[in-house]
């Protein structure tokens, strides 16, 4: 990828970051990055797409350390669920033969897999060494009569986000576009209501926690022409140019597929979330603002009245538990201010949350949710968030896997809100797992165990021989011989 | 936990699929744990001969195990002489070290007095006076096996551990040597952990029935062996008043602890289980005193693995569900050790009331069945069954992981090789048990198809098959 492209991705208008210094795609500083590089973000964005053959062109250590990731669901297509690697070796590399090596690869991968299409993700190697993977693609997708997209996001070109949005740009580019949708299925444009096409960017289906959401879209008459990615076909990514509203859905990584799709196809967009009850009413409304359809709107109201009212119920029980329980949240971007609305619906106040990845419009709303004196961590380093949680006789911290060990090291109570967490969070539903799983750390018994000294740490030092709970022996040398010999 | 437990009573006419073993098995176990020995079992040859294959199964060993081998003349007629000729002959063949004489409900039944028999045989028979003799009144109508067990330790304390007075013994003159009563639900590989914890405290840990010396399935060198190849030394029995101290793990053997005590004057310490960071702790406070050592490093390290394993399963293992399903004092660990990681045990099934019950924890108690604990598991919902093998079928209808523990456990191997007990062995079962949960999938999200979707495999899993091999990755042809 030449570096002007590069640029040029990460000018992003839409993004509030372009207009400040402090950029969320700032260059990696060496000695003191933490995160993924280009490539993983392009893989993660678009490895739930079930039904595509993901090949990983590199040696080993991309593929063979990021394969088989667990977090997102699939209903049904698992293909990839199978890592998929060129492996590339010394050989390859020395004699130039990276790029016969793929045209084998797709070969083979379409051959015994009939994959909707292949998708091939660049590596640092490759780039180096200047294997043409897109002229490799060309020519492999001529012969064998399968789609086969190239995903030029080598590692070196930059940090995650950046491979986010290679990812979504390659989407608008090769894939969008590139075939109607389907007619409306009869049994569903029988209920009379009029159907709109939707499609939701950055909605990852972790845990399977669309599900939560889908039947509600349904419901209204709203059909998710595409998720971008969760649970997505590649025919389904095909058709997202018929969209009539999109939602950027917690995420401000693909925000550039969001605009592209509005310059190209004119795609009204909006950002949203789907964690915690008033969230998830909003981006319904929001939905039914931006098609501007008013019966829409007026059907959305209803639903929303029910299903509130229904987990008002349903939370009753477990707000008693979580009532007045401080909690520490630090995560990135959207899902700082998601999250806190989450939260304080469950009666808890949130002491901090992390601001690192947040923009300036994220932090007024958090502002309007926690206060003006809200605690806004930038720098999330491990002491610095003990020291708050510490500070602040902090019940449980929220944040990344990364985070867990950090917490679980220093005996606080956790809860996993990244992509691999095992249990899935959205929509109204999604809150109940939620207020569950909270309760469940929060109110463990383990704490107490391990945070208590062991019960002989206040007795020592203690003195060799000493007996203090027993009548002493009569400790003559002669006995002590007698009563020291072992059995035969 | 709730204050006392409700213990529900046996309401039903049938046991269906029982979850009893009978308490002269369980006597019959406790001189197994002696080297040299063999229990032989008062009653007619089933007894034993259903006895023997029930611990040849669990613990696939050869199992010595004699009968007195009631007939319909003897049932009638008075099966003392049986005893006699019983020991006399065990005695001519087989020379053993110990002989342990459980009863059955049917000499219990029938009135055989059996101390009156073993003084018409010491009559009868003065060249083997030597041979120590220990009749325990253990019929399978009552009780299970842990109270069999526990009965056959305090008769053998009764009969074999001299008074402080008439043997002269005094606690303490053997400075490093601590008596330890296990009860039965500790496995030989339990007793082998609890050794070696004693030990790397500088003490002498006599072990009293030693199970991990006789069953713990080692290849010996000797061929065969009509007795039991290994197990607590019987002249040991004379020690016991000159140890420092009495450790006593299992609630079920009180009275044997009370009746050593008395005997001997030797301070004990109680422990009801060994599973889980608080019960351990119990032990590492009582081996600090007893033996006036800090607690070694490599333990303190092993305490410290089990602190963050606590920590790292407890978001599996957080309000799962569990149905236990055993003696007493194995529920009763289990259900500590549960409480101790956030885990809920909503089903307690037991074959027989125990005073531990009352310190349990529990709510509710059932006495009763497997066919108990399968109703009430169904009716609650729960994530993981522990209790014997018979629970196989249950939990396969229930849909739920067995764990196996308990008597009998024989379609898996290892069984009795199993370390519940110890930081290292609370651990491993942690481990074992949040496995167990994170592959039930708990938080799966049923996926959910929408109406409008573009997904071709919908259309084509009208055919189920070829969307299960699609699921699978099978290529389609």
């Amino acid at each position: 990828m030449k570096r002007k492209d590069i640029a040029v991705l990460l000018d992003e208008p839409a993004c509030a970051y372009n207009k400040r210094s402090k950029s969320g795609c700032a260059k990696p500083k060496p000695g003191a990055t933490a995160g993924g590089c280009a490539f993983d973000g392009a893989q993660i964005a678009l490895l739930p797409i079930a039904d595509v053959a993901h090949i990983v062109h590199g040696p080993i250590a991309c593929a063979g350390s990021s394969w088989d990731n667990r977090g997102t669901r699939s209903s049904g297509a698992r293909l990839f669920r199978i890592g998929m690697t060129t492996d590339l070796t010394e050989q390859d590399v020395i004699m130039g033969r990276g790029e016969k090596r793929l045209f084998h690869s797709i070969k083979q991968a379409v051959k015994d897999h009939q994959p909707a299409a292949v998708f091939v993700y660049n590596t640092c190697v490759p780039a180096l060494i200047g294997d043409d993977i897109a002229a490799v693609c060309k020519e492999a997708e001529a012969r064998w009569g399968t789609p086969v997209v190239p995903v030029d996001a080598a590692g070196f070109y930059g940090t995650k986000n950046l491979g986010n949005r290679i990812a979504g740009e390659t989407m608008v580019r090769c894939v969008c576009g590139t075939r109607e949708p389907d007619p409306l299925p009869e049994a569903a444009s029988a209920g009379g209501i009029e159907v709109h096409d939707v499609c939701l960017i950055g909605e990852y289906n972790i845990a399977g926690e669309l599900w939560h959401v889908l039947p509600l879209l349904d419901e209204l008459g709203l059909r998710v022409l595409c998720a971008l990615s969760g649970d997505a076909r590649y025919r389904e990514v095909q058709t997202m140019h018929r969209s009539q509203a999109n939602m950027m859905v917690c995420s401000k990584a693909m925000i550039n597929v969001a605009r592209k799709l509005k310059e190209a196809f004119g795609t009204p967009w909006f950002e949203g979330s789907f964690y915690g009850v008033g969230d998830v009413s909003q981006a319904l409304r929001d939905f039914a603002r931006v098609i501007g359809d008013s019966d829409l709107a007026a059907r959305t109201e209803a639903l929303i009245e029910r299903e509130e009212a229904r987990i008002d119920l349903g939370l009753r029980p477990w707000r008693e538990r979580l009532s007045g329980k401080k909690a520490l949240l630090y995560t990135g971007g959207v899902k700082s201010w998601s999250v806190i609305a989450a939260l304080q619906d469950l009666g808890m106040e949130v002491v901090a949350t992390g601001t690192k990845k947040s923009t300036e419009e994220d932090k007024a709303r958090i502002r309007e949710l926690m206060g003006q004196d809200a605690v806004m961590i930038e720098d999330g380093n491990p002491r610095a968030l003990l020291k708050i949680v510490r500070d602040n006789n902090v019940d449980v911290l929220i944040a990344g896997g990364r985070n867990m060990y950090t917490a679980l090291k220093a005996r606080i109570p956790f809860l996993d809100i990244n992509q691999e967490r095992e249990f899935g969070y959205a929509g109204y539903v999604g809150m109940l797992e939620l207020a569950r799983q909270l309760v469940l750390t929060i109110d463990s018994p383990v704490w107490d165990a391990v945070r208590r000294p062991a019960p002989w740490a206040q007795m020592r030092p203690s003195v060799p021989g000493g007996h203090t709970m027993m009548p002493t022996g009569v400790d003559t040398p002669a006995e002590v011989a007698q009563g020291d010999v072992g059995r035969g | 936990m709730s204050d006392v437990a409700e213990i529900i009573k046996r309401h039903k006419a049938l046991s269906v699929s029982p979850l009893k073993a009978s308490q002269t098995l369980g006597a019959a176990l406790a001189f197994l744990g002696f080297r040299g020995a063999i229990p032989m079992l008062h009653g007619s040859q089933g007894c034993t001969a259903f006895g023997k294959v029930f611990f040849v199964r669990h613990f696939r060993e050869p199992i010595p195990l004699q009968t007195t081998a009631m007939d319909q003349v003897t049932t009638i007629m008075g099966s003392e002489d049986s005893v006699i000729e019983g020991l006399r002959t065990l005695c001519e063949k087989h020379a053993p070290l110990l002989i342990g004489l459980p009863t059955t409900a049917l000499s219990e039944t029938q009135g055989s007095d059996v101390d009156m028999a073993v003084k018409e045989f010491r009559k009868q028979h003065p060249t083997f006076a030597a041979v120590p003799v220990v009749p325990v009144s253990a019929p399978d109508f009552s009780g299970c096996l842990e109270t069999g067990f526990a009965k056959a330790l305090e008769a053998i304390i009764s009969t074999l551990v001299p008074s402080a007075a008439s043997a002269g013994t005094v606690p303490g003159r053997r400075r490093r040597q601590v008596n330890v009563l296990v009860g039965s639900s500790l496995t030989p590989g339990d007793l082998e952990e609890l050794k070696e914890l004693i030990e790397q405290f500088g003490l002498r840990p006599v072990l009293l029935p030693d199970l991990s010396d006789s069953l713990d399935g080692h290849l010996g060198v000797d061929q065969f062996s009509p007795l039991t190849i290994g197990g607590a030394e019987v002249s040991e029995l004379q020690t016991l008043g000159d140890a420092r101290a009495t450790l006593v793990i299992g609630a079920s053997l009180h009275a044997a602890a009370d009746l050593l005590h008395e005997l001997t004057g030797v301070p004990d310490y109680r422990l009801d289980h060994l599973m889980g960071l608080e019960a351990v702790d119990g032990l590492m406070l009582a081996l600090h005193e007893i033996s006036g050592e800090a607690v070694p490093e490599r333990i303190e390290r092993q305490r410290a693995q089990l602190h963050d394993a606590m920590l790292d399963c407890h978001f599996m293992l957080g309000m799962s569900r569990f149905a236990l399903a055993g003696d007493p004092d194995l529920i009763h660990a289990f259900s500590e050790f549960l409480h101790g990681v956030g885990a809920e045990v909503v089903v307690a099934v037991s074959p027989v009331n125990a005073p531990v019950f009352a310190r349990s924890g529990l709510a509710e108690i059932k006495i009763g069945d497997l066919e108990d604990l399968e109703r009430s598991a169904r009716e609650r919902g729960v994530d993981l069954l522990v209790t014997n093998s018979h629970g196989v079928e249950p939990a396969r209808r229930l849909g739920r992981p067995l764990v196996r523990a308990g008597f009998p456990q024989y379609d898996l191997l290892g069984g009795y090789q199993k370390t519940w007990v110890g930081y290292r062995g609370s651990r491993q079962t942690l481990f074992d048990l949040a496995n167990l949960l994170l592959e039930l999938g708990k938080g799966e999200i049923h996926p959910y198809r929408s109406i409008y979707a573009q997904k071709p495999e919908y259309q084509e899993a009208v055919n189920h098959e070829s969307a299960e091999a699609f699921a699978a990755g099978v290529p389609r042809q």
